[in-house]
């Protein structure tokens, strides 16, 4: 009886599935990406156990970082665009179509009102190193007021968020809380991150 | 890509006619598998999928011609005033006859504002021991979302339940406060305000040593 000679198999597996899989993964990953809009301070949201979701449109959002500065940004650019006319106006100012272009396509900022100009003529790379102080929130100069004013009068659903840095100090988060119940927001979120330990 | 070829042990020798060699129709699709996965792996870097997580809060509305009339008073017996301090510390003291008791200090955790927010809770409203069991009840499914909330918010709005006032001074930090108000979901405790602080009372922190 002679030995049965087994047939060699080719080691080439067939590539058609896995691409099918990997294609569709990409496909899903493709639509579900919402790109994290890039912040200008880096801030670390302290965790609680609330587990209510932000809504995903018609934000306002105060960012507050730990050295006591307000950052501000709004979604949906064409009220941007709006906004930006309103205050302008409040503030006696005018900006050129680039500019507003500009502040469109902005994510948050921190600059007071009169040095807005320069921030928006600015490149992307100057933006990096250009001194953002916060938006002034004080009592004597509160800018941050007219900004949430104007901005709810620009879209009526408007919720607030705050994302406040754990370490910042509480004097300049209540300032910020007393200038939105000045305006009449009694009802806003804090925006923190989950708790991990407990 | 190193392939064998099997060639099926050969000696096909039937002979015939000459056909023109076949080719293979087969593409090698392992390169584009590499991209692929590729643009998989920085889609899913990029992507940020958790959606943040808020607290929502309400302000009372701040009105300037507000007189004392118009304010909520709060009974003695039910307010527990709590004050955040530096150094993640927390002072807290109720009402007695017109006059403060003693500030008692205590810090963030299970043991330590935790265990007295419970205790204090549990003492004026009792009926909060039932939200645990409710929350069983809603987990299990015997209870439908609507009929868990408001049996929920019932018990948590009880007139003569404890009533918590948040005052931060200067010198806490902000985690201090989101801390503080997530202690309030915690304990279930449905009725408290932050408030701002009082001279009085910046003394009282004084005094006490923390």
């Amino acid at each position: 009886m002679g030995k049965v000679k087994l047939p060699r198999k080719s080691t080439s597996v067939d590539m058609t599935a896995m691409t099918d899989i990997a294609f569709l993964l990409l496909t899903f990953f493709m639509l579900a990406t919402k790109f994290k809009p890039d912040e200008p301070v880096l801030v670390t949201t302290p965790s609680s156990i609330s587990e209510i979701k932000l809504p995903e449109t018609d934000i306002l959002q105060l960012t507050i970082d730990k050295d006591g500065r307000v950052f501000f940004s709004m979604d949906n650019q064409e009220k941007r665009v709006e906004l930006l006319d309103k205050v302008a106006k409040k503030y006696n100012m005018t900006f050129t179509p680039a500019q507003k272009q500009e502040f469109s396509l902005l994510s948050a900022f921190g600059v007071p009102v009169k040095n807005l100009p320069q921030y928006l003529d600015a490149d992307a790379e100057q933006r990096k190193t250009f001194p953002q102080p916060g938006i002034p929130c004080d009592s004597l100069n509160n800018e941050l007021a007219d900004w949430v004013l104007q901005a709810r009068f620009t879209n009526k659903n408007l919720r607030v968020a705050i994302k406040g840095d754990g370490d910042a100090n509480y004097p300049i988060v209540k300032r910020v809380i007393a200038t939105l119940q000045e305006k009449k927001v009694n009802r806003f979120n804090l925006i923190t991150s989950l708790e991990t330990a407990e | 890509m190193a392939e064998i070829q099997a060639g099926g042990g050969g000696g096909h020798k039937k002979g015939g006619k000459k056909r023109g060699k076949k080719l293979s129709t087969r593409v090698d699709f392992t390169p584009m598998v590499d991209l692929g996965f590729l643009l998989i792996t920085f889609f899913m870097l990029t992507t940020s999928m958790n959606k943040p997580q808020t607290m929502e809060i309400n302000m009372p509305v701040k009105e300037d011609n507000m007189t004392d009339e118009d304010q909520t008073k709060v009974k003695e017996s039910q307010a527990m005033t709590i004050l955040l301090t530096k150094e993640n510390k927390i002072v807290y003291y109720f009402m007695k006859d017109g006059q403060p008791e003693t500030p008692q200090v205590t810090n963030f955790g299970k043991g330590g504002i935790r265990a007295v927010l419970l205790q204090e809770n549990r003492a004026r409203n009792s009926a909060v021991d039932s939200i645990p069991v409710y929350r069983n009840e809603f987990k299990e499914n015997k209870l439908t979302e609507d009929e868990y909330r408001a049996k929920v918010s019932a018990i948590k709005s009880y007139k003569n339940g404890l009533i918590v006032i948040i005052k931060a001074d200067d010198e806490s930090k902000y985690k201090n406060l989101v801390d503080i108000l997530d202690e309030m979901n915690i304990c279930n405790i449905g009725r408290y305000a932050i408030v701002d602080i009082t001279p009085v009372e910046l003394e009282m922190l004084d005094k006490t040593p923390l």
